[in-house]
């Protein structure tokens, strides 16, 4: 790689005391010995990463910062991961696409220019939206994960964003919804692909521009994150505001009347809500503001909190399944009822683990933070 | 194959366009089919490329997806008749993934005419012949896809 040198300086991977730390943590390495964060760096540092850039575990890695929390030097792990991606997505190199690759073609699909979509099916007539104004929800991908998954994992994720815009309605929100919104492309920027993200990008940003929003609100995390951060690292994007529904429920939450609601629950930190954006009280304290409701911390909570499995539809194997597992397992010993997520690929990959075999199901309900607290709200 | 329509045939007036069409056809049935269709001579339209799967119950969302954004203006699914699977019900599971993605093209405000589900066995040559020369004419008034960047044309 040309770049290296530099990219390792900006990744701060020279820094690396090889203490180890990050492939201790690491939820991938718990299950699969052969993963190593601390070799992977090493392989950067002392060889130019020749290995590792035709090694399929590169696409392993879940981006969820838990070694960059754990690491005393603050090496950029996620980031390092990303730019070696990057050169090998270069040379032709990819990770195994789960589901077929249908997510992840959409994503590219939706870079197409000439792409009129029809996203807006879901708005009936007890959800107000408008067409332009001050607040934007933007929906992301809840739309395509209502065609592909509702039927397989028995939920709706378009209820989601139905809960959303209730949510918002009942604060006296009218928000604009896009009928030709694109794919935020979180994913493929973290798998190395960040011309097809800068087009996404800017397309979404001349559409936000045309509605004249100034505040954006997002159901999931992963759009929070792209909007907030990385579009104004990469595309300069400026002149908006963007929340996360939790963020927004947190605000409000004397506007809003809860009726008792008596159950047990535990919540997932999403990486990208809690480690990337370092949003932790919001969801708890809303969560907290429902009379009845009890919530029962896992053993790994907040900044140590464990990913869901897999990120970035690549990569889902035997390790994303055990890491789920052993997810929900620490829910239920924690005498949880439900898991309550705020982002709707956790609900997804915790839903697709409980499918299996029915002898080795946790039995646990999950559910999204958005549905919850709608089905809370009194009248 | 499609000889004929070569770039230094276009001109400006009266283009008629030519549709790009990949084809998933089963390993038992409609692949025999095709071939059944080649060697019985069958006249039919050439603008559609088979791709052999070993049975249409595996042609998922993604790959349908796939040849939608290379530049395929429709995409043909087609497996053996109910009752005739090699793998019993491997074309059950061929409807199953074919509503996800008809809902799919629809959410990406794709045309649902773009992708069609058959059933053709081994013996039903003209009957491929059929489907294909029905299918080519229907994207054919459809016009070509907004995924596709070079629409080919021809007089």
């Amino acid at each position: 790689m040309e770049t290296t040198v530099e990219k390792l300086k900006q990744n701060r991977a020279f820094l690396c005391l090889e203490c180890g730390k990050c492939t201790a943590v690491c939820p991938i390495s718990i299950y699969n010995k052969n993963y190593s964060p601390r070799r992977m760096l090493a392989d950067g540092v002392f060889y130019d990463a020749k290995d590792l850039i035709s090694d399929k575990l590169l696409w392993s890695c879940l981006t969820c910062q838990l070694c960059s929390q754990r690491c005393p030097v603050d090496v950029k792990f996620s980031e390092y991961i990303r730019d070696i991606r990057e050169e090998a997505s270069k040379q032709g190199k990819t990770g195994t696409p789960s589901h077929s690759g249908a997510l992840l073609y959409l994503m590219e699909m939706a870079a197409s220019p000439k792409l009129k979509q029809n996203r807006n099916d879901w708005i009936n007539d007890k959800l107000k939206v408008k067409k332009k104004g001050d607040v934007l929800y933007f929906v992301g991908c809840l739309p395509y994960y209502q065609d592909f998954f509702a039927k397989d994992f028995d939920f709706s994720p378009i209820s989601i964003a139905q809960d959303t815009v209730k949510i918002l309605n009942h604060l006296g929100i009218e928000p604009v919804v896009m009928n030709n919104e694109r794919c935020c492309g979180h994913d493929l920027y973290w798998l190395g692909q960040l011309e097809k993200f800068d087009e996404l990008g800017k397309l979404n940003l001349e559409m936000i521009k045309e509605t004249g929003a100034k505040t954006i609100i997002t159901s999931c995390p992963e759009c929070a994150l792209v909007l907030k951060q990385l579009y104004k690292e990469r595309l300069g994007a400026d002149g908006f505001q963007v929340k996360h529904i939790t963020e927004v429920v947190f605000e409000n939450i004397d506007k809003l009347k809860f009726k008792n609601l008596d159950t047990k629950v535990s919540f997932q930190d999403p990486c990208r809500l809690g480690r990337f954006m370092g949003i932790y009280d919001q969801p708890r304290d809303s969560l907290k503001a429902i009379p009845g409701l009890e919530i029962n911390e896992m053993q790994h909570n907040r900044r140590g909190a464990i990913c869901c499995g897999t990120t970035n539809w690549t990569n889902c194997d035997a390790v994303s399944k055990q890491i789920q597992k052993s997810r929900l397992n620490e829910a239920k010993n924690a005498g949880a009822e439900t898991v309550v997520t705020a982002c709707p690929k956790c609900q997804i990959h915790f839903r697709c683990s409980e499918c299996g075999d029915e002898s080795q199901r946790i039995n646990i309900n999950i559910t999204d933070f958005v549905n919850i607290i709608a089905s809370a709200i009194d009248g | 194959m499609a000889t004929k329509t070569s770039d230094k045939k276009k001109k400006s007036n009266k283009k008629i366009f030519v549709p790009n069409i990949v084809a998933f056809a089963c390993n038992w049935c409609s692949y025999a089919g095709a071939d059944n269709a080649g060697t019985s001579r069958i006249q039919y339209s050439p603008n559609f490329r088979v791709i052999r799967t070993m049975c249409s119950g595996r042609v998922t969302p993604g790959f349908v997806l796939k040849a939608l954004k290379m530049g395929a203006d429709g995409v043909l699914v087609s497996g053996c008749h109910f009752g005739d699977c090699h793998y019993i019900f491997g074309n059950y599971k061929a409807v199953e993934q074919f509503d996800k993605t008809k809902a799919m093209i629809k959410t990406l405000g794709l045309e649902e005419g773009r992708i069609r589900l058959e059933w053709v066995s081994a013996a039903e040559g003209p009957r491929w012949g059929q489907v294909i020369d029905e299918f080519v004419e229907q994207i054919t008034k459809l016009g070509p896809s907004p995924l596709n960047n070079k629409p080919k044309y021809e007089n």
